[in-house]
């Protein structure tokens, strides 16, 4: 059975625009599952159908085993073992880094103070950031606070990661300090679908790429496939803009 | 110029300025505000609810407040006020309500729109992602309403609760209209009374100056310390 199971999934913001039309994908434990498209295709609206943060009208999304889409009063627990990263990291600002990766732990796991903060301080030396611990989230740079970001969803003990475009708000000299830690995160085998233009990654990672344009998912292909030959015009046409230089 | 003034007037009246004229001044500006907070946060939330019912109260009471002139509505309540209170009881006249009761009443009411108009806009104020944020790492929507958004909405919004503080003690004066003893309808009854007009309203103005100024101030300091670097 798949980790994430997305089946005949649509989505309307109002009557006269859908968002996602039929969209039908899985991703398999320890996977790497890399979303891509043009923007306005509804790749991030996808993704965050996985943990419910965006509901669909229609399909079912199941995440181990359980349906997403009709729970109600189990979604909290549900969320909390699906880590999410956000495009703008969210930190929360009134907190300092360490309380950040204590919330979650103390308010929704029940775990101590002393054990959430060991937790933390672990994940903090995993992303290389012990030192800005007692910091709070304005004092660091869009790459750090990307890492605090990831190491929150980690302290959790998610059963698989969601990416929604992790580094597209970033400066480009702090892209790779970011992909570091998901390519780590890869390599352990954790299960991950990563929204992202960042094809080098995709090349380096990925098992498998999902091309989505206009709500659709256009190609649904093995990465050597994809990048070797894709198959619609609308991903040869993507992948001949992003990789033209 | 000021050669002729008479300080003595102020010296002599200075029990009566503040015993009963600051006194009256602070306890309204304190009721308004304390009740006015509560009053305005129920109106913020039934402003901020999904009921069409509910919000569009709040938003023809905010809005029917803040096109009314202030000095119009003490007066509109101060005759008003007897007659709901007739029909409330079902009283065969008029109830007798006094005019501290009803200014109290008229600031309350008054305040508790511009309260849950800064109450609003603190809430909305915390962006959505953060809400998102919240949810994803499982809080419920009570657990993110008072660790993520709440403490974020009051950072902003404790400035401007006291910013409009300051204007409702400033405003309280305006309850001369209904021959109250505030702190400026005492300094005009003594002006009067001694024929010290100038001397009078300068000291009040003074009073009014020292306290407003201070209290910004510290306003300003508070603002300072509180504030999310971003």
């Amino acid at each position: 059975m798949p980790m994430i199971t997305i089946e005949k999934v649509s989505k309307w913001y109002n009557p006269q625009f859908q968002v996602l039309k039929n969209c039908t994908t899985a991703v398999e434990k320890g996977e790497v599952v890399v979303v891509c498209g043009p923007s306005g295709s509804g790749k991030s609206t996808l993704i965050k159908t996985v943990n419910a943060l965006e509901p669909v009208q229609q399909g079912t999304i199941m995440v181990d085993g359980l349906n997403v889409t009709t729970m109600k009063k189990d979604l909290p627990k549900l969320r909390s073992r699906v880590g999410m990263v956000f495009q703008h990291f969210e930190l929360f600002p009134h907190l300092k880094i360490v309380e950040n990766l204590c919330l979650g732990q103390t308010i929704v796991l029940g775990r101590s103070e002393d054990a959430a903060k060991a937790k933390a301080m672990k994940m903090l030396e995993r992303v290389g950031l012990t030192a800005h611990a007692q910091k709070y989230p304005g004092q660091l740079s869009g790459g750090q606070q990307q890492r605090v970001a990831i190491a929150r969803a980690l302290v959790m003990d998610p059963i698989c990661m969601l990416f929604d475009e992790p580094t597209s708000a970033l400066d480009p000299e702090m892209i790779n300090e970011v992909l570091d830690v998901m390519v780590e995160l890869a390599k352990e085998g954790m299960t991950m679908m990563v929204v992202t233009h960042e094809m080098g990654f995709a090349k380096k990672v990925a098992n498998r790429v999902i091309f989505m344009d206009a709500g659709e998912i256009v190609e649904d292909a093995q990465k050597d496939d994809f990048f070797g030959h894709p198959r619609s015009d609308r991903a040869q046409h993507f992948l001949s803009k992003i990789l033209a230089h | 110029m000021f050669s002729n003034f008479d300080y003595d007037v102020i010296w002599r009246s200075l029990p009566y300025l503040f015993q009963q004229g600051m006194a009256f001044t602070l306890t309204l500006t304190a009721i308004a505000t304390v009740f006015g907070l509560i009053l305005g946060t129920l109106i913020a939330m039934m402003r901020l609810s999904s009921s069409a019912v509910l919000s569009g109260f709040a938003v023809s009471y905010v809005n029917l407040m803040r096109s009314l002139p202030l000095v119009l509505v003490i007066f509109l309540f101060y005759f008003l006020m007897p007659y709901v209170g007739q029909w409330i009881i079902r009283s065969d006249q008029p109830v007798q309500v006094g005019a501290y009761a009803s200014t109290i009443v008229t600031f309350t009411l008054f305040e508790a729109a511009y309260f849950s108009e800064i109450m609003r806009a603190g809430i909305q104020s915390v962006p959505r992602g953060q809400v998102m944020a919240g949810y994803a790492i499982g809080l419920n929507y009570r657990e993110v309403m008072r660790h993520v958004v709440l403490p974020q909405a009051f950072r902003n919004m404790l400035p401007v609760i006291f910013t409009q503080t300051i204007v409702l003690f400033q405003d309280t004066s305006l309850v001369y209209v209904l021959s109250i003893t505030d702190f400026l309808g005492a300094a005009s009854k003594v002006a009067q009374r001694d024929g010290r007009l100038t001397e009078m309203y300068l000291f009040a103005a003074l009073v009014y100056f020292l306290i407003c100024f201070t209290a910004s101030f510290f306003v300003k300091r508070l603002q300072k310390r509180i504030s999310i670097i971003r």
